[in-house]
């Protein structure tokens, strides 16, 4: 089974995550790092989730990662994969996986971002093999 | 504070209904209230405490005390999901041990059948202000592809299969086929489940619990209230919680929050996992059956597919009969929060009141075991160890 396009709600923004989304219309994959313990989390919060620092940075990810886990979502108008993948700066993120034969992914296999358009807001981070 | 024999649950009413089109949100919970007091021997007017979570209608306790006219000098409404009436039970002991209540009223009920929710297999937001909405809604998570892509994951990392994940289903059947309510009463087959259709890769439709109306409730009540009731006493013995999500990007779906909410009970409680002789566990799911019993110390981490394998939850057949009521996948799931239900079958095995077919002999130590949100992005566990006195 091939991917199809589906319909993909745009994500509802706020001024905590709104660079986030800045880049995504720009084609690129943001990454939060704390500067006090220079660990990389998702999804971005202002404070660190791992030590609480207020002292957090955008960081431009290199937009490659491995597939966690995922399922594809057969039951549905237009079947989907949803995914977790770990990004190669450490955190693991939700997902849709694109462009791709559903039967043919595995978990740990190798996948690049890609920007999906969504319906009037900004575009979705998801993940093609690589 | 232990918690150890602070409380006893003294009544436990399940709603027969599983399609409720002729009924309201309202009426749902007070006919489950008024069922859980007549089991117990006590009036609404005894009540002075009241939990419900989020399937109440309104703001929860206010608009329920309202509804029933409830006299009550405590209110909780912790929502962790389907694991709520598991809190709750030990919200009530702490209650009762601090001396604000001594006759708690739990609450749960719901018609998700009726409204016609797609409750497994449409997105849904919670709250539209929940931080994670963003990062998550648009790309369709649903209630069963959370829970495949743990089932997903679980069979990467040890091997786990469709077969083994059916036994669940089949235990499960072998026991609904026993309760006249039961929405799905005919026994099935591991062929059976690993042929229906596939929902969300790797769980098929067989793997996925019913969608029902209904609901049920619990009566807590403090040893000396207990003491002047008439029905078979079941003590509380341990209660452990615990919450469990992302972790900040650190994503572990091969285990649940039962990790920490399991030892903490068993820890309370004083036994070992070898004197339970019947669980309730939470089975929105299969893999969500095999996941918790791994987390509870049943087997070792990895090992759960040959644990439920080959009818070792089967009561009378297996080691460790489990919801004898035919659970979640076969009885009931009414507000698609299960926890309720488990409480009530294990109260129904520690009284000797379980279908004879299922009843476990001589059951005197029973566990309880609830996963409320999503396994697969944040979920909240609960544990209870009750026993019969």
């Amino acid at each position: 089974m091939t991917a199809q396009t589906r319909k993909i709600p745009a994500p509802q923004t706020n001024p905590e995550n709104k660079p986030f989304w800045d880049a995504a219309g720009e084609g690129r994959l943001l990454v939060k790092r704390c500067r006090a313990c220079g660990e990389a989390h998702h999804y971005p919060r202002a404070l660190c989730p791992f030590c609480f620092s207020d002292d957090t940075e955008w960081q431009d990810a290199s937009g490659r990662g491995t597939i966690y886990s995922y399922s594809v979502m057969r039951r549905a108008p237009v079947p989907y994969a949803i995914a977790y993948v770990t990004l190669e700066e450490g955190p693991t993120m939700m997902t849709n996986l694109v462009d791709c034969d559903f039967d043919a992914l595995r978990i740990g296999q190798p996948v690049k971002v890609v920007f999906a358009p969504t319906e009037g807001g900004a575009p979705m981070p998801m993940f093609t093999p690589a | 504070m232990t918690l150890k024999g602070s409380a006893f649950i003294a009544g436990a009413y399940e709603h027969p209904t599983r399609k409720a089109d002729d009924k309201s949100l309202a009426q749902l919970h007070a006919e489950v209230a008024k069922g859980a007091l007549d089991d117990a021997g006590l009036t609404k007017d005894d009540v002075d405490g009241y939990f419900c979570a989020g399937d109440a209608p309104g703001l929860g306790p206010l608009s329920m005390v309202d509804y029933m006219n409830l006299k009550v000098r405590h209110v909780d409404s912790t929502d962790t999901g389907g694991s709520s009436p598991l809190i709750h039970v030990a919200h009530a002991a702490e209650a009762i041990s601090a001396g604000r209540c001594s006759v708690a009223l739990i609450t749960l009920a719901g018609r998700p059948r009726a409204e016609g929710m797609a409750t497994g297999t449409a997105p849904r937001i919670a709250t539209a202000t929940a931080p994670d909405v963003p990062f998550e809604f648009p790309y369709g998570p649903t209630i069963v592809n959370m829970y495949a892509m743990c089932a997903m994951r679980h069979m990467y990392q040890y091997g786990t299969t469709s077969e083994q994940l059916a036994w669940v289903k089949v235990a499960a059947s072998h026991h609904a086929q026993h309760n006249p309510h039961a929405m799905l009463r005919d026994v099935v087959t591991v062929e059976e489940v690993v042929n229906s259709p596939v929902i969300a890769d790797p769980l098929h439709r067989l793997d996925c619990c019913v969608i029902s109306d209904g609901g049920g409730a619990l009566v807590v009540v403090s040893p000396e209230v207990a003491a002047s009731l008439k029905r078979p006493k079941v003590r509380l013995l341990g209660a452990g919680e615990s919450p469990k999500h992302q972790m900040g990007g650190k994503v572990d779906l091969t285990y649940s929050g039962a990790v920490r909410s399991g030892a903490a009970a068993f820890e309370m409680a004083g036994v070992n996992r070898s004197d339970i002789q019947y669980v309730s566990i939470y089975d929105s799911f299969t893999i969500t059956v095999l996941m918790q019993l791994e987390d509870l110390g049943f087997c070792e981490k990895g090992q759960g597919g040959k644990l439920v394998a080959d009818g070792n939850l089967i009561s009378g057949v297996g080691k460790l009969p489990f919801n004898t009521d035919g659970g979640g996948l076969c009885n009931n799931h009414p507000s698609n929060r299960g926890g309720m239900t488990k409480v009530i079958e294990a109260v129904r095995q520690l009284r000797g009141e379980a279908h004879p077919a299922v009843q476990v002999k001589n059951c005197a130590l029973a566990l309880a075991h609830g996963t409320g949100g999503s396994l697969g992005t944040r979920h909240g566990s609960a544990t209870l160890i009750l026993e019969r006195q």
